[in-house]
């Protein structure tokens, strides 16, 4: 479904992505594991096109989306939770889920995303007519999520959404994501919460220093001598 | 006296909020002082007499022309002048757009001269003259009225426009957090172009105004009008659009209370000095938001 080819991705002069190369199947929850400044934001930037690689391809469902804009991006089906929520503060939490929407036009097809959202999230109905930078870290991570299905994509991009968040929240946020993968919504995600992501996860990557070191099945990599001891402080 | 003092002041203040939103809707979304909306506005005042004078145009239609006009003039400058300059340093954009406001006052000076033209008289429907609201000394003309009704119909037309609507929210949106913004499907460029086209027709609207009002219209109108404005703007508080009605209206009555009562060259420091107050006072202004910086 997804695929990246070799990318390399540059602030500036800093070389942030080394040529990373990783794919998505249709259904599957991938995560992408690592310690900070591995380059696993950038990843997902580069995929959504805020940053766009300068060497490399993305394609997506067989179609290179490498030098596309954000928004046609967007439109193809894949859309992000950014890392530390974004939401919009000074906007409602109602007018923040239909930004979300923004670029759809089949209004009743909104109307039944946001009941959608409210049904996922029930206390994102209670808080609907608030400013959104009024809610909860956990609640706002859970508005983010809502606002990012509201474009109903194909590929959800996920970056630590239990960046954070209470333990309790983070189970709760968990098996949401779990949840919308079994409605079909293909999940890519982002977490230093390794422990947690390979639980969920059909297959992992770990990414170092802007390349890929190590990639398999989310049970290998659990077991992974190398995995245990760096990402989740065991043995 | 002092009721007409407020009568007339209420009339500049109007005008100066309609200029001002420009400016700090242009903020909001940029964080750039448009300095060549004050020109913008000028060339509403112009192409509002051309199309009345060269078209024959009826008033209502060279208004709206003219505001058209205005607003794609707003939505030029940005694709021309600022989109280049997007993730340049702000310095970079801040002199394009004082080179530009230069630009347009001599763009307009070869075109109209630099003398000041009257507004077309004859355009102007003959009730404008009579008086519509008297009580004791104080006099309203309907003309004054016009520009009350005008205004303040515009301005809550703007705020339906920006509370209710989707550009509108995306529009608030981008404000907040550009990045994210974009990651919603939004085109931030297009909604950056509508804010300076929205921005633009009601200044074109503003100088529409004045130039009846006053009865006349020069090249450099546009220099005077935009700092006032773009004081205005800050004592309400830059980016915030309510902040900036409220500021041009009491800028306003500032002013022509300062003219009245303290004496007529001081109105633009009375002006000044308030604006100055404010800001050291409330650095955010009257309605603004205190900002902390992000670390």
């Amino acid at each position: 479904m997804l695929e990246l080819h070799d990318i390399h991705t540059y602030y500036g002069n800093i070389h942030a992505l080394k040529g990373v190369s990783l794919r998505v199947e249709k259904g599957e929850i991938v995560c992408l594991i690592g310690a900070n400044g591995a380059g696993k934001t950038t990843t997902l930037m580069s995929i959504s096109g805020v940053t766009p690689p300068r060497q490399g391809a993305v394609t997506f469902l067989g179609e290179d989306v490498t030098r596309c804009t954000t928004e046609k991006i967007v439109s193809r089906g894949i859309t992000q939770v950014p890392e530390g929520r974004m939401i919009f503060p000074r906007l409602t939490v109602r007018e923040n889920l239909l930004m979300g929407a923004y670029l759809r036009k089949d209004k009743n097809g909104i109307k039944a995303g946001e009941e959608r959202a409210y049904e996922l999230f029930p206390v994102l109905r209670e808080r609907r007519s608030q400013m959104g930078g009024t809610l909860s870290g956990g609640e706002q991570q859970m508005l983010a999520i809502g606002r990012a299905l509201m474009a109903q994509p194909a590929l959800l991009l996920l970056d630590e959404p239990s960046l954070g968040l209470a333990p309790m929240v983070v189970e709760n946020i968990f098996e949401i994501i779990e949840q919308i993968n079994a409605e079909g919504v293909t999940v890519m995600l982002v977490e230093q919460n390794a422990q947690m992501a390979l639980q969920i996860s059909h297959r992992g990557y770990v990414l170092e220093t802007g390349a890929v070191t190590l990639e398999g099945p989310a049970a290998d990599l659990l077991a992974d001598p190398k995995v245990r001891s760096a990402y989740l402080g065991l043995d | 006296m002092l009721e007409q003092q407020l009568v007339n002041g209420l009339t500049l203040g109007l005008i100066y909020a309609l200029i001002a939103v420009g400016y700090t809707m242009v903020y909001g979304v940029i964080e750039l002082i448009n300095f060549a909306h004050g020109e913008v506005y000028m060339f509403g005042a112009f192409l509002c007499m051309m199309f009345l004078t060269v078209f024959g145009a009826p008033l209502i239609v060279a208004v709206l022309l003219s505001m058209v006009c205005c607003a794609l003039m707003g939505v030029l400058l940005d694709v021309v002048a600022y989109r280049p300059l997007r993730n340049a340093p702000r310095l970079a954009a801040l002199i394009t757009a004082i080179g530009m406001s230069i630009f347009l006052q001599n763009l307009a000076m070869i075109i109209w001269g630099s003398r000041p033209l009257p507004f077309v008289k004859e355009a102007l429907p003959a009730f404008f003259k009579v008086t519509a609201l008297s009580f004791g000394d104080v006099k309203i003309s309907w003309m004054q009225m016009t520009i009350y009704i005008v205004a303040v119909a515009l301005m809550i037309l703007l705020n339906l426009i920006i509370t209710k609507t989707r550009t509108g929210t995306a529009m608030r949106a981008l404000a907040q957090n550009r990045v994210c913004a974009s990651l919603m499907g939004i085109n931030v460029n297009r909604v950056i172009a509508f804010t300076f086209a929205l921005g633009s027709g009601l200044g074109a609207m503003a100088g529409i105004m004045v130039s009846m009002f006053y009865n006349t219209m020069y090249p450099t109108m546009g220099y005077n009008a935009g700092v006032k404005a773009f004081a205005a703007a800050v004592l309400g508080g830059i980016g915030s659009v309510p902040g900036a009605m409220f500021g041009g209206v009491v800028l306003g009555i500032a002013e022509t209370l300062g003219a009245g009562y303290v004496s007529s060259p001081y109105r633009d420091g009375v002006a000044y000095a308030i604006m100055i107050l404010v800001i050291i006072l409330r650095p955010s202004g009257l309605l603004g938001r205190a900002v902390t910086e992000k670390a």
